[in-house]
């Protein structure tokens, strides 16, 4: 069984804030890479956009998925798959939950605003108040819903927030565009940092 | 015919199929020689539907045959893919009209080595032209042009035929709509010509031999048994092989050795002599080593030029046509934008995995076929 894909945390990604936000940056026409995937949802929304999409995913059950969508799927690791993609020969490279799952984060990102003229990165923030007040009040590594997982059986690799890429952005001199934060339901705008559970951050070299 | 109503035993199966022979006038090789008249053995399964746009055109392996599904009267075995083709399978023949034809060069009635030839009054054997995986292609390109098809719904091949179908895409690319390439490369390694060598050198140092000039009764079996037992172990895979033979003591009554896994190979070469001419494996052999669409950038190059959607499929077990070869064309598919689902599927039967009987497989060449219909980024 796969538990890292959304469709396995049954969340319904059409009503979800953060994927109508990465919907409406995409034009019609314009060439997408999906880094992991998963089942290929987003993908699908996009593609019933006109958007033209392709994927890269681990595991191969969701490319089984993918492929019973009419979606283009490349099974492979992204950690060593996207050498042979050239310079901004992509629209936008999306990164939805996924770097956090990577090896080598860092060297990922500069490949992706390698590929793409902008990329979409989105994560969960891990310093949401809920994870915050449970590492306080537990002292233990937090299992929330956005990250239902324990340190022994995770595909997180990485923990990060909004705040720590927005130094690795400042640092690496990697231009935001634009950055959202939301929660399960909408955007938030208010002490994002501390309130949303995932961040957006739509960036370019 | 029987249908899967009425008939347990051809349940989901074609029937009772039968090899045809077409004759065309003549077929101009790569090469500049002419083989007149060119004939191909084809078999079609399904119903062409009036618009002609539900054909496919399977491509065999390098000892297939046209005999693809369904049985021949009096045959305890079907066709080489059979758990794949026919109503209800994944090549449905409800839905699409299937095609094998036998490869130019071969032995199982398409014109090659064994075929006569008019001036000498004798079989050409070793003088019959060079044949390469293009000029296979164009003869199927004939055989398709016979139907009245103009455009293939489909090209699918696994091995030699996924070169083909390859082969297909570049060559003919307004000509296909989707392509499907299994356990393939887009040029044999160094490793794969080595293998190759081996089993050549095997049937060429046969005392039959005969600079490849022998006689039906005189032939060089010996060596082409010796080619067929190199070529089954790279079919295979070591975890296969550990958990069929193991070393357990030889089967039947082959006694020349002291284990099952060399009474399996000794009995895959003998039956294969049965079936397969001496000449037809030199011929198809060099036509697999000397195909190149190249590697890397050279690739890139090369399949600019298609106009069809892909899925590739390599299988983790395969040492013969390792996993690195499919993703090479999938990378070179990509950075042309075209549009491809490569997958690797973790079976453990090695190189034959596609031949044989996966639900992985099975849904994904279903789904990617029938996904067609609502069009990609063509």
């Amino acid at each position: 069984m796969n538990i890292h894909t959304n469709e396995a945390l049954g969340l319904d990604l059409k009503n979800r804030p953060d994927i109508s936000y990465i919907a409406n940056l995409i034009k019609p026409g314009e060439r997408v890479l999906d880094l992991g995937c998963g089942y290929g949802e987003l993908m699908l929304i996009l593609k019933n956009k006109g958007v033209r999409v392709q994927g890269i995913e681990k595991d191969d059950k969701c490319i089984i998925q993918c492929v019973k969508k009419s979606l283009y799927v490349h099974h492979g690791d992204i950690d060593d798959g996207l050498k042979h993609h050239l310079d901004h020969s992509f629209d936008f490279v999306i990164l939805n939950q996924t770097i956090q799952q990577t090896l080598n984060p860092g060297d990922i990102i500069k490949e992706c605003l390698r590929i793409g003229k902008q990329v979409i990165i989105v994560f969960p923030n891990f310093s949401h108040w809920q994870i915050r007040t449970s590492i306080l009040l537990s002292g233990k590594t937090p299992v929330t819903d956005l990250m239902p997982f324990h340190w022994y059986d995770t595909p997180n690799l990485h923990y990060l927030s909004g705040k720590d890429f927005e130094d690795f952005c400042e640092f690496e001199r990697i231009k935001i565009l634009h950055k959202a934060f939301f929660n399960r339901t909408r955007q938030i705008k208010l002490f994002p940092n501390l309130f949303a559970t995932l961040a957006l951050f739509v960036i370019r070299a | 015919m029987p249908t899967s109503e009425t008939n347990e035993f051809f349940h989901g199966s074609v029937g009772v199929v039968q090899t045809n022979i077409v004759t065309f006038e003549s077929l101009t090789l790569e090469g500049g020689e002419t083989i007149t008249p060119l004939e191909i053995a084809y078999e079609t399964y399904g119903t062409l539907n009036d618009k002609k746009d539900n054909a496919i055109l399977v491509c065999h392996a390098l000892s297939g045959d046209a005999h693809a599904a369904g049985f021949h009267e009096g045959d305890k075995r079907p066709g080489w893919w059979d758990y794949y083709i026919g109503p209800g399978k994944a090549f449905d023949t409800n839905r699409y009209f299937i095609i094998s034809s036998n490869v130019i060069g071969g032995c199982k009635g398409s014109s090659g080595p064994l075929s006569f030839n008019g001036k000498t009054g004798k079989p050409f054997q070793s003088t019959f032209p060079f044949v390469s995986i293009g000029d296979m292609v164009n003869a199927q390109e004939k055989l398709i042009r016979h139907f009245g098809i103009h455009k293939l719904f489909a090209v699918a091949g696994g091995s030699m035929g996924g070169m083909q179908a390859l082969q297909w895409s570049v060559a003919y690319p307004d000509r296909l709509k989707n392509c499907i390439v299994m356990a393939s490369s887009s040029e044999h390694s160094a490793q794969q010509i080595a293998f190759n060598e081996v089993g050549r050198q095997a049937i060429l140092s046969d005392p039959n031999w005969n600079q490849g000039l022998y006689t039906q009764e005189k032939r060089p079996s010996k060596g082409l048994a010796l080619a067929r037992m190199m070529g089954h172990i790279t079919y295979l895979s070591d975890e296969m092989m550990r958990e069929k033979f193991g070393r357990k003591p030889p089967k039947g009554n082959i006694q020349s050795t002291d284990f099952a896994v060399g009474s399996y190979l000794i009995y895959q070469g003998e039956s294969f002599v049965d079936r397969f001419d001496a000449n037809s494996y030199i011929y198809v052999t060099k036509a697999l080593d000397h195909f190149s669409l190249g590697t890397g950038k050279e690739l890139t190059k090369v399949l600019s030029k298609v106009r069809c959607r892909f899925l590739v499929i390599a299988y983790t077990s395969d040492w013969l046509y390792p996993p690195y070869q499919s993703e090479e064309i999938v990378k070179s598919l990509e950075v042309n934008a075209v549009p491809v689902s490569f997958i690797e599927l973790n079976n453990p039967a090695g190189h034959d995995s596609f031949l044989l009987p996966s639900e992985e497989q099975d849904s994904i060449l279903r789904d990617f076929l029938s996904a067609t219909d609502e069009g990609g980024f063509f």
